[in-house]
């Protein structure tokens, strides 16, 4: 029964030993592990820092518990530590309150981005337009040309306008502003998603007694919704992170987390554990963010670049 | 640019009647009339001629909204059908007028003045001056200058995030990890990059970057120290942000192409290199230049991280062109040439990006 050769085996070649073959898959892992030491080791370096205290960083201490024992230190300067949780602190209700502006203005604009843009780029995909000289693709190109302006052209103008609108340091003229930023961004993520759905989908539906609404918003969106979360995810990567405007455009009321970093770099000195503290603060949602939803981001990305 | 995908045809039969046409009309003309009022007596009253005493201009923004809704629905009651498919674009396209074309417009007529904030005079029309000053500016065009090397730069990112995007597309375990670890970077505020890595990692007693190279034999390691260093340091912290961004498009593209192909490149004998260069780079040459533009476009508006860890310096030797003009507007208040400055700027990004979209039209274009 088994002295006969059976009929599927491996030929001899692929079962002898690959020196080769071994050699450039170890390559290729060490190259994989070593770059993601490079894209990890900051976001770890700052963790840890923020619980070390100030003789951990003079001699370079890298790994809590067996190099040094981590402290609190750094999360106590901001209020957020265990001891500290429970009294009062100026420094918290600051951060909160920035954190809460942050919030606020990211989720708003990247929200208001993804329903304009999202309109838009349906028509855009579905319908032909003419506004006086304008066709489709002058249309397209008016919108996605707005990707190319940079936000240093706006700023001075906007600073002024603001002044006299009333708007200044305020969240509403963040969230348009921000709104403004991402939405070509929402628009060419927007339109390939859209024309990847056939649209015999609508006729079917018109055909059944909807108007171009209706299918819309009945057939249309639930289908395009893993696109346009990946929209607004990335519309959240880019508004969460904005500095340039925020640090312009807001003084008091509606500073954002990246102009508080950006305020404490300087005055901290070598205090490192509270300016790691806030800084892995600041970071920390949008890591999460990555993690969970990397699948959606990695998507949206490439319904844009692939045509 | 755009491919018209196919259009949705549907044949409706509208019957508007002359009653409907009218209201359509009277609600489009009539708030539009109403914003033009507002308007006017707005300026009057900052002109001083009548004393409403308002104390913004916010009136005119709640007629411009008001006319914007009342031009979506008088679409609607005008054209019916038609008018219905315009409403999907008319919001995004008001509100992107109403953001960019009026400051752009009212930027322009700032451009060409003097204006100081700081100073008591005001805003004074004085031509060409701001023209002449540029020119003479020896940090401005320094500015440009370093633009264009950090934009050089981008060739190198690519090639990294190239190697990258294979090495994921590859058959590794794991993958999932590796891409969300890859990805990382891309999700950092360049805030706190600019603390993490530029004062902290790279600072020159404590930062463990500085005890790497002063374990490797570098005796005084100082990253921000020689203008040429300063660069190269801003280049590769600008570069760890956003070599994620090329590597997620080109990993795309990687997977978007039709496995029988490299297949059919080994059975005919192409070993790895051959198959890459002929088969593999070939089909990424679109997405490839997609992803290089639209890294140009971000690269364009680099200024957080300079802004933050260098401030320009030493010198101006890091500056960019947006982090100067912040630093003209912040520290000296010069309103109107900073925005001449971002202006011209603007423009010059305009010529090189079209020159470069025509070039990478030509690049891409099927070869028969």
């Amino acid at each position: 029964m088994t002295d006969a050769a059976p009929i599927f085996r491996d030929s001899p070649a692929d079962r002898a030993f690959r020196p080769r073959w071994w050699l450039g898959r170890t390559a290729v892992y060490v190259v994989l592990a070593g770059w993601a030491l490079v894209c990890l080791f900051p976001i770890y370096w700052t963790a840890t820092t923020s619980f070390k205290m100030a003789p951990n960083v003079m001699q370079g201490h890298l790994v809590p518990f067996v190099d040094y024992h981590p402290a609190w230190l750094g999360w106590r300067s901001l209020g957020l530590s265990p001891d500290t949780i429970g009294a009062e602190s100026t420094v918290r209700a600051e951060f909160l309150k920035r954190f809460r502006n942050s919030a606020v203005i990211s989720l708003a604009a990247s929200a208001l981005a993804v329903v304009l843009g999202s309109l838009a780029a349906y028509g855009l995909s579905r319908f032909s337009y003419r506004f006086g000289p304008m066709r489709n693709a002058d249309i397209s190109f008016f919108f996605l040309s707005q990707l190319i302006l940079p936000p240093v052209v706006l700023a001075l103008p906007f600073l002024v306008l603001y002044k006299e609108l009333a708007l200044l340091d305020s969240r509403v003229g963040l969230i348009l502003l921000y709104t403004l930023t991402v939405l070509p961004i929402v628009i060419w993520i927007m339109r390939d998603q859209f024309a990847s759905i056939p649209t015999e989908l609508e006729e079917a539906a018109l055909v059944d007694g909807l108007s171009v609404w209706g299918a819309f918003l009945t057939i249309i969106l639930p289908i395009a919704a893993p696109g346009m979360v990946a929209a607004f995810i990335l519309s959240l990567v880019l508004t969460w992170n904005e500095y340039f405007f925020a640090a312009l455009l807001t003084s008091t009321n509606a500073v954002t987390l990246p102009v508080m970093v950006a305020s404490q770099t300087g005055s901290q000195g070598i205090s490192w554990w509270s300016m790691a503290a806030l800084s892995f603060a600041a970071i920390l949602p949008l890591i999460l963010v990555g993690i969970l939803l990397e699948r959606y981001i990695v998507k949206g990305m490439a319904a844009g670049a692939v045509k | 640019m755009t491919p018209e995908g196919d259009l949705l045809h549907v044949v409706t039969r509208d019957a508007i009647s002359a009653p409907r046409r009218a209201m359509g009309r009277l609600l489009i003309w009539g708030s539009f009339g109403l914003l033009v009022l507002v308007a006017a007596l707005q300026a009057l009253d900052v002109a001083g001629q009548i004393g409403l005493g308002l104390p913004n201009w916010r009136p005119t923004l709640y007629a411009y909204g008001f006319w914007a809704t009342c031009l979506c629905i008088g679409q609607v009651v005008l054209k019916g059908e038609q008018g219905k498919r315009l409403v999907f674009v008319l919001p995004a396209a008001l509100f992107t007028v109403a953001m960019v074309v009026f400051p752009l417009v009212f930027g322009l007529t700032i451009a060409f003045t003097d204006w100081n904030l700081a100073s008591l005079t005001g805003r004074r029309f004085n031509g060409i001056d701001n023209m002449a000053q540029m020119w003479a500016d020896p940090f401005y065009w320094n500015a440009m200058g370093n633009m264009v090397l950090y934009v050089a730069a981008i060739l190198v990112e690519y090639a990294i995030a190239f190697g990258l995007a294979l090495l994921l597309a590859a058959e590794i375990r794991a993958r999932r990890f590796f891409r969300v670890a890859f990805l990382l970077p891309l999700m950092l505020s360049p805030v706190a990059v600019s603390w993490m890595i530029g004062k902290s990692m790279l600072e020159a007693r404590f930062g463990p970057l500085a005890r790497l190279a002063r374990w490797m034999g570098w005796d005084s390691p100082s990253f921000f120290g020689s203008p040429e260093i300063a660069r190269i340091t801003i280049m590769v912290m600008d570069a760890w942000t956003f070599i994620p961004l090329m590597m997620i498009m080109l990993l795309a593209g990687l997977q978007a192409i039709p496995r029988e192909l490299t297949e059919a490149a080994r059975v005919d004998g192409a070993g790895p290199w051959k198959t890459f260069w002929e088969v593999t780079f070939p089909l990424m040459l679109p997405v490839s230049v997609t992803a290089i533009l639209i890294r140009i476009i971000f690269k364009l508006k680099l200024a957080d991280i300079v802004i933050n860890v260098t401030a320009g310096g030493p010198g101006g030797a890091t500056d960019t062109v947006t982090s100067f003009i912040f630093r003209e507007y912040r520290d000296r208040s010069n309103v109107g040439y900073g925005t001449l400055l971002a202006i011209v700027y603007l423009v010059l990004i305009v010529i090189a990006m079209t020159v470069l979209m025509k070039l990478a039209d030509r690049l891409t274009r099927p070869r028969t």
